[in-house]
């Protein structure tokens, strides 16, 4: 695209040519901007070398003509102006005309702010609680049949987020336990008490790692896919379609998946605190020399009849957290794919998070039941 | 000057043991409406997603304005999707921006524009296709289905391209929204010269825009203009342009109502 300019006796002749296109506008914009419209009286175009022009080119060349006609200058052409201009015209004039002036929008103060977080918290804290309380009330309108328990769906959500997950539970649990038992032994080595790596391994894993390892894995697994799952189907009006046919999402979404993973979780925590202890005696064993029949002998001395209990009654505790958070965020998405991603983001980190809580206050509670 | 802008020769697309196009061709000059029609199954969407190059036939070749497309690297498709707008069936719009930022997308993929360059060019865009200054700052969520398909026309057009896809513009419309669409795509086509390539099941639409129609059938395209290819002797052809549906359509575009004359 290129202009060329003339100054006549009553003012400028410019002869634009070649193709003025989108990809150009910047350039034609700044060659037009250059031009001295200083004592200029009159401007004729002409677009006889023109060999295209679109609407952005015919943009620019507008925006030129305004400061023109602005600067008091009269704008003639040379034959008969493009189509492009007219159109342009026409389709601003109206939202030119009716757009509003908006209302200066107020700076919100800090007290503003905290109002309104406190606002915001209250009524997500209702709307969880509606959302546990149906959960609930569903669950008992369900437990009395077993049709209405979907047994073939828990089923599939056990699969699902429980027998898929076997490995990579396995192999984390294995993995934490041999690094507890690789430092406990470097420390306790030196005082010449190597055999209590056993019990720190024993009463970790069983009481604590295998189940919020776990839990925290699952939580990254199945508290993302759930929520992603209920969102697209949200986003695919899937959840209105199952509403509007008579059946009560809660029933056929949300139940199934919470009782599967109820299910899953306590499976998977057995599962790795078994390798959990395989992983303590092997380290045992190659970095201690300690033969296994000691290493078995001294975990079946360590244990206290409620260790195993205490970490796997948290199982199904942690596993309903997970697997409402899940829910909950994914039936929140609302028309939108970002809010999908966010949703998801949020389900993960709260599930998480509310592992890690539960599992303090279990602690509390188990010191003060002395156990 | 009558270069075809689209030459689809030959082509053929299988899935598994399932052919769906078998040496296909295709021509659209430019400045022209043409109409893709086809029963369900008959691949019109698998016809256009292979001129988009979302899609590597099995065989043949697709020319958008000289350019073979089906041996072209993403390197060398990018310069040419620049040159053609494509509007989808549900509008495809980006849910997470509003139709000012959708309409700028392209834009900012493709140029180097000043931030007020870029707002008023997408602007006019949606000024263009009807929509008022509110609309431009809605997310597609809070759009009327006739709203999301003319934000997606304005995407489609934010770089100025010649060429404009439309897979079935006027379907989900109301018949007095759809009229409304079939005169917007005549006026932009009239004011923009645009050469417009539209998938459609509407007959009133193919009748009122369209100047030639590729019909899909036995796995081949048969296309003419609106005027002949309703008496084409295909069966299938016959039945789509003659019957009951079709013929309150005919009468409304002004053609002989196909009851007393033909076979």
């Amino acid at each position: 695209m290129a202009l060329e300019i003339r100054r006549t006796a009553a003012g400028l002749q410019i002869d634009l040519t070649g193709e003025w296109g989108i990809r150009d506008v910047e350039a034609a914009r700044a060659q037009l901007a250059a031009i001295d419209l200083n004592a200029v009286r009159a401007v004729e175009v002409s677009t006889r070398d023109l060999t295209s022009l679109d609407l952005s080119g015919a943009w620019a060349l507008r925006e030129f003509l305004k400061r023109v006609r602005a600067g008091g200058a009269a704008v003639s052409f040379e034959g008969a102006p493009p189509d492009q201009l007219r159109l342009i015209d026409e389709t601003l004039k109206e939202p030119a005309a009716s757009a509003p002036a908006a209302a200066p929008a107020l700076k919100p103060g800090l007290l503003e702010d905290i109002g309104e977080f406190a606002v915001h918290g209250w009524r997500n804290a209702l709307q969880a609680l509606g959302f546990l309380g149906r959960a609930c009330v569903t669950f008992a309108a369900s437990v009395t049949s077993l049709r209405r328990l979907r047994p073939t769906s828990i089923a599939r959500h056990v699969y699902e987020t429980g027998i898929t997950a076997i490995p990579i539970t396995a192999l984390i649990a294995f993995l934490v336990t041999v690094i507890i038992a690789y430092l406990s032994a470097q420390q306790l080595r030196g005082l010449g008490v190597d055999i209590y790596v056993v019990d720190l391994v024993t009463i970790g894993v069983l009481r604590e790692l295998g189940v919020l390892l776990t839990s925290i894995i699952t939580a990254g697994r199945s508290a993302s896919s759930y929520a992603a799952e209920l969102g697209s189907m949200q986003l695919n009006e899937e959840v209105d379609a199952l509403t509007a046919t008579g059946v009560d999402p809660f029933e056929v979404l949300v139940l199934p998946r919470v009782l599967g993973f109820v299910i899953a979780l306590p499976l998977l925590t057995i599962i790795a605190d078994l390798v959990g202890l395989t992983g303590g005696a092997v380290l045992c064993h190659w970095l201690l020399d300690m033969p296994i029949t000691q290493y078995v002998t001294r975990v079946n001395e360590s244990i206290a009849p409620t260790t195993f209990w205490v970490g796997i009654i948290k199982a199904p505790v942690f596993a309903s957290m997970i697997a409402l958070a899940g829910c909950y965020r994914g039936l929140q998405v609302r028309n939108s794919a970002r809010e999908l991603g966010h949703k998801v983001t949020v389900a993960v980190v709260e599930a998480i998070f509310l592992v890690i809580l539960a599992d303090a206050l279990f602690a509390v509670l188990f010191m003060k039941m002395d156990i | 000057m009558r270069n075809p802008v689209i030459e689809v020769q030959g082509l053929v697309n299988r899935f598994g043991s399932q052919v769906v196009h078998d040496g296909l061709d295709m021509q659209v000059m430019q400045h022209e409406v043409f109409g893709i029609v086809g029963g369900s199954g008959t691949g019109k969407s698998v016809l256009l997603r292979s001129i988009l190059g979302l899609q590597r036939p099995q065989a043949g070749s697709v020319r958008i304005e000289g350019h073979d497309i089906t041996r072209a690297s993403e390197a060398q498709l990018r310069p040419i999707k620049a040159r053609y707008g494509v509007a989808f069936q549900s509008g495809a719009l980006y849910s997470g921006l509003t139709v000012l930022q959708n309409v700028q997308l392209p834009m900012l993929e493709y140029l180097d524009l000043e931030a007020a360059v870029l707002d008023e060019l997408a602007r006019l865009k949606i000024g263009l296709v009807g929509l008022n200054a509110d609309a431009a700052e809605k997310y597609p969520a809070e759009l009327s289905g006739g709203m999301v398909k003319r934000a997606a026309i304005a995407r489609a057009l934010a770089l100025d391209p010649g060429l404009l896809f439309l897979d079935e513009p006027t379907s989900g419309l109301d018949p007095v929204s759809a009229a409304a669409f079939d005169e917007l795509m005549l006026f932009l086509q009239k004011e923009l010269k645009l050469t417009v390539i539209m998938i459609t099941h509407d007959l009133d639409s193919i009748f009122r825009t369209c100047n030639r129609v590729g019909v899909i059938v036995d796995r081949h395209m048969e296309s003419d203009t609106v005027e002949r290819i309703v008496d084409h002797p295909n069966p299938w052809i016959r039945e789509y342009f003659h019957g009951e549906r079709a013929r309150g359509a005919r009468i409304a575009a002004g053609l002989p109502d196909g009851a007393g004359h033909g076979a």
